[in-house]
């Protein structure tokens, strides 16, 4: 099975790598102290691991080959979601299931455990907001973080202020959001794709620096505290009920914002984001407008963002600009891409994979950023749909020139 | 009208380093059309090897002169290498795919190589010997521009005059502009594209190792993440001149240079990065060829 010829590939392979980073992995130096640390068990980790890898990785990409193949013969397997929804009593179970756990989980786990399910639910709502944008519009927003900003401290501030209260200030969030997505969407959407990234990218810094300066505005650096909870027709709250509390009303928007993505992604809208994210010169002379169709994406993903900021401001009840730095919203489109772009369950998924895991598997914190970086790279190279890959509509001609409707083959 | 000449020589060694980093990316760019986002990030490790090879070197006895000779060397030979393997990586098995793809792929290994240094090395900002000479002429003149910054600029020139040179009348230079015009009729015609493609990538991160290099002995402190900082900002000189023309690099960091250094120094230094964004992002919404580009319709 394993040739000389590729073992030789490995071992090269191995030796490059070995020498790749040699200086970093190997020497540490304190300039301070003047001493030089020799790490020399680290090469050969690097060694064996990366002879190891380099099977793997050829492996993969043969699969992956493979599969490129298969699907040029028009013999792919559909999308897990696709063969689920096709069984209704397994999905109706499945359902059943996930409502039940959803419900009694509050009541099964300690304060602690629901809070951190609070913040990764935060992050559902987060993910599916950017799915709007990056899965459905193609638009790569890479300041996504900056309408959340804007929803957390537009509560913190109307709360500090005029104690607005958190049912007020969701949808007011959510507004200022959108106005905030359409402020910075109208000059730049009619740039390309990947200057589009640079300058959402530029507008996050923007924001945060502000945030950060800014001290009469927004206290600077050290944040705004006391921040009232959610209220309940003004009952008062234990810090467990509390909890409990937030914990519901997340479940409740994030139900909300299932239903809102679902019904916008077969609407005569998300058929055009679509289009526009397939082909933007075929979809203008469709005749869609491409400027307002792309506003309207960014816009709306950026109400969910302000949406999900108010709640974390409420969630928490302080929050300051480091908060919302870059590193967020990369976390937030690793959660977009490794569920798989454009797919509600797989961004559900993404979103608990990749907050949860951490969270409980404390040896690996320190890794979670490079883990973070390295599933983006994975993901794009062997599987660009991600985990549970969107289920799409898809014609295909079949045979001799005989029409078939195939009802959802993967795009 | 002193403050100003400051000013005005700050500016031009800050353009400089822009320069610098911006070259890569506007290689790459001009020849796969993908916003390299870990180049900031091979800056920043041709400077960590810079440091350790400096700090090992030290240690060991050897002369000033050899130090900063060696050190350069093997930044450059490292970061060389570092943009050789993400290419092979991160970018070749993409290259028919979605240009989204390639950009987040492009990202994670952003963010990959800055935890990668992170946790091989340290998160503390360390302190980088200045291992450029001092020249005995320049003393007089060290209020206004020190030896230091006269040889960022110079070395500026230097490979943009080289990097000219090798796109102009080189072999390679041609199959490069043949590449960024038309990669499919670039193979036909006998160009081997993945070699050229690897060897924009070797090029463009060499450069950025002389920047890091550079700008850490003149700063004199390093950490992990000047790479991510820089390389927007390189980025944004890319584009303030042009996107895939090596003058326009030059001019671009240069405008963005002086931009920060009068803006910084007549207003406000706690919005510096804002300056810089704020310019990009005017000149993209008035002129996204950038000052020297020409501008592309875009084709079906």
């Amino acid at each position: 099975m394993i040739t000389f010829a590729e073992i030789k590939r490995s071992v090269l392979v191995s030796l490059w790598f070995m020498f790749l980073t040699f200086p970093i992995m190997v020497v540490r130096v304190n300039p301070i102290e003047e001493v030089i640390e020799w790490r020399w068990r680290n090469l050969i980790i690097i060694g064996v691991g990366s002879f190891a890898i380099s099977f793997v990785w050829r492996y993969m990409m043969e699969r992956k080959e493979a599969g490129l193949k298969r699907k040029e013969a028009g013999g792919e397997k559909p999308p897990l979601v696709k063969r689920i929804m096709d069984r209704p009593r397994l999905s109706r179970s499945i359902v059943g299931l996930v409502v039940a756990f959803v419900c009694v989980f509050p009541f099964l786990f300690s304060t602690y455990q629901v809070t951190i399910m609070s913040t990764a639910l935060i992050y559902v709502m987060l993910g599916l907001g950017l799915n709007i944008v990056i899965g459905l519009a193609g638009l790569l927003d890479l300041g996504y973080v900056a309408f959340y900003a804007v929803g957390a401290y537009s509560y913190a501030l109307l709360n500090f202020h005029f104690g607005v209260g958190f049912w007020i200030a969701l949808p007011l969030g959510g507004l200022l959001g959108a106005l905030f997505g359409i402020l910075l969407g109208f000059p730049v959407l009619r740039l390309r794709g990947d200057y589009l990234a640079i300058v959402t990218l530029g507008f996050g810094e923007i924001i945060r620096l502000i945030l950060e300066n800014w001290n009469d505005f927004s206290f600077g650096p050290s944040g705004i505290a006391g921040i009232s909870r959610p209220g309940f027709f003004g009952i008062d709250m234990s810090l467990n009920t509390a909890t409990t509390y937030v914990y519901f009303v997340l479940i409740g928007l994030v139900i909300l914002t299932v239903f809102f993505v679902n019904r916008l992604q077969n609407s005569r809208i998300g058929r055009a984001w679509i289009a526009l994210r397939e082909d933007e010169i075929a979809c203008q002379a469709m005749g869609i407008d491409k400027t307002r169709t792309k506003l309207t994406a960014f816009a709306l993903g950026a109400t969910w963002a302000g949406m999900a900021g108010v709640v974390f401001a409420a969630k928490t009840t302080f929050i300051n600009p480091a908060s919302f730095t870059f590193l967020e919203s990369a976390i937030i489109l690793s959660i977009v891409v490794l569920g798989g772009m454009g797919s509600i369950p797989g961004v559900i998924l993404g979103a608990l994979v990749l907050i949860l895991l951490p969270e409980y598997l404390r040896a690996f914190s320190d890794y979670r950023m490079i883990l973070f970086g390295g599933i983006l790279v994975l993901m794009m190279v062997f599987r660009p749909q991600g985990l549970i890959s969107g289920v799409r509509r898809v014609y295909q001609f079949k045979g001799n020139g005989e029409k078939a409707p195939n009802g959802g083959s993967g795009s | 009208m002193e403050y100003f000449i400051e000013l005005f020589l700050g500016g031009l060694t800050r353009g400089s380093i822009y320069a610098l980093i911006a070259l890569g990316y506007t290689m790459v760019y001009g020849i796969i059309e993908l916003i390299n986002f870990a180049h900031g990030e091979i800056y920043m490790i041709g400077a960590f090897t810079a440091l350790i090879v400096a700090s090992v070197l030290t240690l060991l006895g050897f002369n000033e002169l050899s130090i900063l000779v060696i050190a350069s060397l093997c930044a450059v030979i490292w970061a060389a290498s570092y943009g050789f393997t993400i290419e092979k990586l991160a970018y070749k098995p993409l290259r028919k795919a979605p240009r989204l793809s390639a950009l987040i792929s492009a990202i994670g290994m952003s963010i990959f190589l800055q935890n990668y240094v992170l946790l091989a090395q340290t998160s503390d900002f360390l302190p980088f010997p200045a291992l450029m000479p001092e020249f005995g002429f320049l003393e007089p003149y060290a209020h206004i521009m020190s030896s230091a910054e006269v040889i960022i600029v110079l070395t500026t020139a230097l490979v943009m005059a080289a990097l000219t040179f090798l796109i102009k009348f080189t072999r390679l230079g041609k199959a490069m502009r043949a590449t960024a015009q038309d990669r499919d009729m670039a193979l036909l015609s006998g160009v081997n594209v993945n070699r050229v493609i690897s060897f924009t990538f070797i090029i463009g991160s060499a450069t950025a190792a002389i920047g890091g290099v550079l700008i850490a002995s003149h700063i004199g402190m390093i950490n992990f993440y000047i790479g991510f900082i820089a390389g927007i900002k390189a980025f944004t000189a890319a584009v303030l001149g042009g996107i895939g023309s090596v003058p326009g690099a030059v001019l671009g960091g240069m405008v963005l240079g002086w931009t920060e250094s009068f803006a910084t120094g007549y207003v406000s230094s706690d919005y510096e990065d804002v300056f810089a964004f704020t310019l990009l992002v005017l000149i993209l919404i008035f002129r996204p060829e950038g000052i020297l580009g020409r501008s592309t319709t875009q084709k079906v």
